[in-house]
C-alpha cells in the first residue's frame, strides 16, 4: 500500500494509488499504478499521449468505488516509466501486453482508453480481441488529417518545414531538461494545451506528472519527445478497425475540439460501429471527457461493463 | 575524423551510432560519400569496390541496433528513427556547416533511408543512389492484420526488434513520392535521386515513376553525382 506524498497537490476526489509498482519489459521499467482492492476483477485503463496514468487520479478511484482493480501504467518515456533509446507505436502495443500478461495473464478484461491508449487498444482488441471482454474508447478515435487548403507548392515547403524541425530537435535532445517553473506556472503552460481543465487540476498533474529539482519543477516526461512529428501512418487507419471488433464497445466523444484531441468530428464516428458498439456524445465537452464529467462518464462505464465477476 | 579504419561515435538521442571512416578523399575538397547499409547488415569496414573511384572520402554508418552501434531496450525501430541516424551522420560530414553536401549511397534498407535523408535535407544531399538490398521491400502498404509480440533480449548486433520492426514498417508509395517532390524542391539538382536497383518493389516504382528521378547504373550515378 503506497501513501501521497506531501507534495502532492490535494484536489477534492483525487486518490493516490493504492498500489505502485514496475513491470520490467526488455529491460525497461514501466510504472504500473493501482487503484481499489487488488483482489477485485482487474480494469485496465490507458492513458493518452503526453498524459501519464495519474491523469486518471480522480476516474480510476470512482471506478474502483464500483468494485474494480483498476490499473494503469505510463507509456514508455512518460509519468514514472524509464526514458528508452527509441519509441514506437509497436513498442507501446508490446509494453501495454506485457502489463496486461502481468495483471491477468490468460483472462480477458474490459480496457478503457483515452486518446492514444484509446486508439491503441482499439488496434490490440483488432489483433488480439482475446484480451478484451470490453472496450471503451474515450475521445480516442483518430479521422483525417486536417489538411490545410493550400497550393501544393506551399503543402510541400509546410512538410519540408516539419521534417526539418524534427531532425533539428533530434540533432538537440541528447542532454534536453524540460523547461523548469513553478507549480503554477507549469499548470499554466499545461492549462494553454487543456483550456478546460480547472487550475487546481493542473497543479495536482505538476505535481504527480513533475519532480522538484534545484531550480524548479520539470515535467517527468522524456524531454526528446515532441508534438507532431511525421510518418507513413494515417489517422483513419484506426477507424477502419472499428466495425470489426466482435466485443462490446462504447466510444465517449466530446464534442468541444481541443488542441490535444483529434480533431474527429464525433458524426463521422458513428457509420463505423461495430454490431455490438455504441457511441455516447457529450454536448460541451472536451477531449478529456473523463476529467471533465468523471461522474457522467464512470455511470457510462459501469452500465456499459456492468457489475464485476 | 582521423585515418581511414577508423570509427567515430556519434550520439542520437540516446544511442550511439558509429561511423566508420573507410577512405580519405583522392580529390581534396571533394564531397563525402556516404554509404548506408541493408536491415540485418552492418557497414563495410572497406571501401567496397563499386565506391573506389568516388573522389572524396568515403563513410559508412552502422544503423541503430546494428554493427557496432547501440542495441536499444524494447525495440521500437521505425525508417524515421533511421532517417534521423542518417541525419546524425550528415552533422558529422558537414561539421554542421548548412552550406555543405554530402552524396548518400543505400543498399536495401539504407536505399529507403537514402531516399528520404534526400528528401529531408535536400539542400544537403547531393545525389541518393537507390540499390539493391536486404530490407529493399519492407512492409505493406496500409493498414495490416499483423499483432505484436515480445523477443528476447539480445546483446549482439544486429537487434532482433529491428530485423522484425523494420521488415514491416509501412511504406505507402505515395508517402515515398513525398520525399521525391521535398528533395526537387530543395535540391540544387534537376535530377537528385538515381534509382539502380534491379527489384522495385512498389514504394520504389513509384518513386522510379517520379520526376526528377534517374534510371541509371550504380557506377553511373556515382559518376554523375562525383561532380
Amino acid at each position: 500500500m503506497t501513501t501521497a506524498p506531501a507534495h502532492e497537490h490535494p484536489v477534492p476526489g483525487a486518490e493516490h494509488p493504492a498500489r505502485q509498482y514496475h513491470v520490467d519489459v526488455n529491460g525497461l521499467r514501466i510504472a504500473v499504478h493501482e487503484w481499489g482492492d487488488e483482489a477485485a476483477p482487474p480494469l485496465v485503463v490507458v492513458h493518452g499521449g503526453f498524459d501519464f496514468a495519474r491523469t486518471y487520479d480522480i476516474f480510476a478511484p470512482k471506478l474502483a468505488a464500483g468494485g474494480w482493480r483498476v490499473v494503469g501504467w505510463d507509456q514508455r518515456g512518460h509519468g514514472d516509466s524509464e526514458h528508452p533509446e527509441l519509441y514506437s507505436w509497436d513498442a507501446d502495443m508490446r509494453d501495454a501486453l506485457a502489463v496486461f500478461d502481468h495483471v491477468s495473464p490468460g483472462r480477458p478484461m474490459p480496457v478503457v482508453g483515452h486518446s492514444k491508449g484509446g486508439a491503441m487498444m482499439t488496434q490490440l482488441a483488432d489483433a488480439q480481441p482475446f484480451r478484451f471482454t470490453h472496450l471503451v474508447n474515450m475521445d480516442g478515435i483518430p479521422f483525417n488529417r486536417r489538411i490545410p487548403d493550400v497550393a501544393e507548392h506551399e503543402r510541400t515547403k509546410m512538410v519540408a518545414t516539419e521534417i526539418a524541425g524534427w531532425l533539428d530537435h533530434r540533432r538537440s535532445t541528447a542532454g534536453a531538461r524540460r523547461k523548469p517553473g513553478t507549480i503554477e506556472e507549469l499548470a499554466a503552460r499545461r492549462g494553454r494545451m487543456n483550456p478546460r481543465l480547472d487550475v487546481e487540476w493542473l497543479k495536482r498533474l505538476v505535481t504527480v506528472g513533475g519532480f522538484e529539482s534545484d531550480d524548479g519543477w520539470r515535467w517527468k516526461i522524456d524531454p526528446s519527445m515532441r508534438f507532431g512529428g511525421f510518418g507513413p501512418w494515417r489517422p483513419e487507419w484506426t477507424l477502419m478497425r472499428l466495425p470489426g471488433l466482435p466485443m462490446p464497445f462504447l466510444g465517449i466523444l466530446g464534442r468541444e475540439m481541443e488542441e490535444m484531441g483529434w480533431g474527429t468530428p464525433p458524426e463521422k464516428v458513428l457509420p463505423f460501429m461495430p454490431l455490438d458498439g455504441r457511441c455516447e456524445i457529450l454536448d460541451e465537452v472536451g477531449h478529456f471527457v473523463h476529467i471533465e464529467q468523471p461522474d457522467l462518464v464512470s455511470e457510462l462505464v459501469f452500465d456499459f461493463v456492468g457489475a464485476p465477476s | 575524423m582521423t585515418g581511414p579504419g577508423s570509427v567515430s561515435m556519434l550520439r542520437h538521442g540516446k544511442v550511439d551510432l558509429a561511423l566508420h571512416h573507410l577512405r580519405d578523399a583522392i580529390d581534396p575538397g571533394a564531397r563525402p560519400l556516404l554509404i548506408l547499409h541493408g536491415l540485418g547488415e552492418a557497414a563495410p569496414t572497406s571501401t567496397p569496390r563499386w565506391a573506389e573511384g568516388w573522389p572524396g572520402p568515403v563513410e559508412a554508418l552502422d544503423f541503430t541496433g546494428h554493427g557496432a552501434s547501440t542495441i536499444p531496450r524494447g525495440g521500437g525501430y521505425t525508417a524515421e528513427l533511421l532517417l534521423g541516424d542518417a541525419d546524425a551522420a550528415l552533422a558529422a560530414l558537414t561539421d554542421g556547416d548548412e552550406t555543405r553536401s554530402i552524396t548518400v549511397a543505400g543498399r536495401g534498407l539504407g536505399a529507403y533511408i537514402a531516399l528520404q535523408i534526400a528528401g529531408a535535407r535536400a539542400s544537403q544531399i547531393h545525389g541518393a543512389v537507390l540499390v539493391d538490398g536486404p530490407g529493399l521491400a519492407g512492409g505493406p502498404t496500409g493498414p495490416t492484420s499483423q499483432s505484436f509480440f515480445s523477443l528476447p533480449s539480445t546483446a549482439s548486433t544486429p537487434d532482433p526488434y529491428a530485423l522484425v520492426e523494420l521488415g514491416r514498417d509501412l511504406r505507402p508509395p505515395d508517402y515515398a513520392t513525398l520525399f521525391v517532390r521535398l528533395a526537387l524542391a530543395g535540391s540544387d539538382l534537376d535530377e537528385p535521386i538515381a534509382v539502380a536497383s534491379v527489384f522495385r518493389p512498389e514504394w520504389l516504382e513509384a518513386v522510379a515513376r517520379e520526376h526528377g528521378v534517374l534510371d541509371l547504373t550504380l557506377a553511373e550515378a556515382l559518376e554523375l553525382y562525383a561532380t
